[in-house]
């Protein structure tokens, strides 16, 4: 990993970022005590940029995720991502916009259980005006970019936790998204499988160009990424470059 | 994608949903049986004609009104026919073979029931024998009996060993017309009591009064009443079905009872399905959050849990209607003739699956409500 820390000025020289962040701030209220989650985040995240958000536990680094992704909202700030200001959606808009431009890859995979591999990669299509044949297309297409085709009619118990997350990882491209967000994905997998997975989301960002924003707190999985921001109490301490082959 | 998810989903806990099922056909069928029996109830008003007065003894039923008042009531403008009718209460070898049986003025009676579909050469037959009488389809068929036949009756109002000529079955109109009874000539009745009471001759049970128009069924009967008030033997004038509930009325709490008790059964299933869908949504919460993230909204969450309440009731809830046909077939050969009609109405069947979706929609409300409320950050974090 290199020592050379990236400003968010710096990142943004080339071209306008995907996300753009100033002076986000999140914060819940338990009975009368108003918790601070996140304080004062300013942070820009270029277009086909891999990044790993790390830190330690209750460090605030999902919580960011969770609304870069919009799937909870600020409670100040400013958060733009492809020029939109999302806190500003209200609730179904957040929901569309979510299902045309955010792929999600959650720990758990998160996956249907009783629908089919198959299936649950064509599930986000649902919300679209393809036709069925199209969707399945689409889906089998997903399945063969993870590896899975000979895997297509079997159900998440019936698929390892690799498998079951290459399946979500399916689920989460086949909608082209503007962005993948993964929450600890390699956190419920083994060794060999979590290297499997990072190389997939790695092939990704590499051969088809998608930004991917990835909260891990294992130092392995941040090589795959190309850079890495540091969060601690709900700070941010930085971003740095992680350099290639590391 | 939806219908898909909601079948799937059933039987994902398959001894829970099978349990659940299990409670909704007794329910159901509990629900039916109890209604059938209510209607059962009903069944001799429901027959009434809105065209049929009834005329009898103001004091009680017990009490009898003099034959002479037939011309006086016939007299009344807007009165078209009438018939004396006496219960007559006699056994067949022992009590537990009960079916009513009347005395009644023939044919006068036959043209005020045209529900009764008697074949005329029957009627010339009855009218040529004055021991005969006429018996309805589905006595005949429980009893075996056929025309030429003899009835034995041992009397009990009327004493005395009385043996009939069955001279013509009548058949039903339709299926709300009871065919388990007998009648035979009052004339016969009224001809051994002379002999036997004289005291007690020439007296009716009732009138059955026709009118010509229903609509003035309040003014003929006052205007019959008041024919007779201050006399020996002052009448109460109803019409058929008033009369018909008055003897329903006697068991009115009891009918209520089981009335009430049948709408208990579809709230205790309430609060099975109720349960069961609790527990599905609560195992879910990271499922639907997970859809949420994904762009679905709300609206197809409240769909998923309301599609398969519905479609969790409605198994259970079609299986046990279906069933309520054998069972209530088996109960009414159990309970013999106690009821004279006693069939699935298609207004309880209405009811059974009105009962099936209101456990249905009403079972997911709170869970649909919660699901569709409930922040995806916190759903995704939910541990079942």
């Amino acid at each position: 990993m290199s020592d050379s820390a990236v400003s968010p000025a710096e990142a943004a020289t080339t071209a306008p970022p995907l996300v753009r962040i100033r002076n986000l701030s999140k914060h819940y209220t338990r009975g009368d005590q108003d918790v601070p989650v996140l304080t004062d985040i300013s942070l820009d995240i270029p277009a086909g940029d891999f990044l790993a958000l790390m830190g330690p536990s209750g460090s605030g680094k999902s919580t960011l995720l969770n609304l870069i992704a919009g799937i909870d909202k600020p409670s100040g700030g400013e958060l733009t991502v492809g020029g939109l200001n999302i806190a500003e959606l209200t609730e179904a808009e957040l929901a569309d916009w979510r299902a045309a431009n955010v792929g999600f890859v959650f720990q758990f995979y998160n996956l249907m259980p009783v629908l089919t591999a198959l299936e649950n990669v064509e599930l986000p299509l649902m919300l679209t005006d393809l036709p069925r044949s199209e969707r399945r297309e689409r889906a089998l297409l997903a399945l063969s970019l993870v590896g899975l085709s000979d895997r297509v009619d079997h159900y998440p118990n019936e698929l390892s936790g690799g498998q079951q997350q290459r399946v979500a990882i399916a689920r989460a491209l086949i909608t082209d998204p503007t962005l993948i967000v993964a929450d600890e994905p390699t956190g419920d997998l083994d060794k060999r499988s979590a290297a499997d997975v990072l190389a997939l989301l790695q092939q990704l960002n590499r051969e088809m160009g998608k930004t991917i924003i990835m909260v891990t707190h294992d130092p392995g999985a941040v090589k795959a990424a190309t850079h890495v921001t540091h969060l601690e109490k709900g700070e941010l301490l930085g971003t740095e470059l992680v350099a290639a082959g590391d | 994608m939806l219908f898909k998810l909601i079948l799937k989903n059933i039987f994902r806990a398959r001894l829970r949903s099978l349990l659940t099922i299990v409670g909704l056909v007794i329910a159901v069928i509990a629900f039916g049986l109890l209604r059938t029996v209510v209607d059962a109830w009903y069944a001799g008003s429901d027959m009434a004609s809105a065209n049929r007065l009834v005329t009898r003894n103001s004091i009680s039923l017990t009490f009898t009104l003099p034959t002479y008042y037939t011309e006086r009531i016939r007299a009344v403008d807007g009165v078209t026919q009438i018939s004396a009718s006496n219960w007559f209460a006699g056994i067949y070898l022992e009590p537990k073979n009960f079916f009513p049986q009347f005395a009644v003025t023939i044919p006068v009676f036959f043209d005020l029931y045209p529900e009764f579909l008697l074949p005329p050469e029957q009627m010339q037959a009855m009218l040529r024998d004055r021991t005969g009488c006429i018996i309805g389809r589905a006595l005949a068929d429980s009893y075996g009996w056929k025309i030429g036949d003899k009835i034995p009756l041992q009397g009990t109002i009327y004493p005395g060993t009385w043996e009939f000529t069955v001279r013509g079955i009548f058949d039903a109109r339709d299926d709300t017309t009871v065919t388990r009874q007998m009648y035979f000539h009052w004339d016969y009745l009224n001809e051994r009591v002379k002999q036997s009471f004289p005291r007690a001759a020439d007296r009716a049970g009732v009138f059955v009064v026709g009118i010509k128009d229903g609509q003035r069924a309040a003014e003929l009967s006052a205007a019959i009443d008041n024919e007779f008030k201050n006399s020996i033997a002052e009448t109460l004038t109803e019409t058929e079905k008033a009369f018909q509930l008055g003897f329903v009325a006697q068991s009115e709490a009891i009918v209520g009872a089981i009335r009430i008790v049948s709408f208990v059964v579809i709230i205790i299933i309430l609060a099975v399905v109720a349960n069961t869908m609790a527990m599905t949504v609560r195992e879910r919460i990271s499922e639907y959050a997970t859809l949420k993230a994904l762009g679905f909204g709300p609206g197809f969450v409240v769909a998923l849990i309301f599609g398969e309440s519905l479609c969790l009731t409605l198994l259970g809830g079609l299986l046990g209607i279906a069933l309520s046909f054998p069972v209530i077939a088996t109960f009414k050969s159990l309970i013999g003739t106690i009821f004279p009609v006693f069939r699935l109405s298609q207004e309880t069947l209405w009811w059974q699956l009105g009962a099936v979706i209101f456990v249905g929609v009403l079972a997911a409300i709170l869970p649909a409500i919660r699901s569709a409320r409930i922040r995806i950050v916190d759903g995704l974090r939910h541990v079942a």
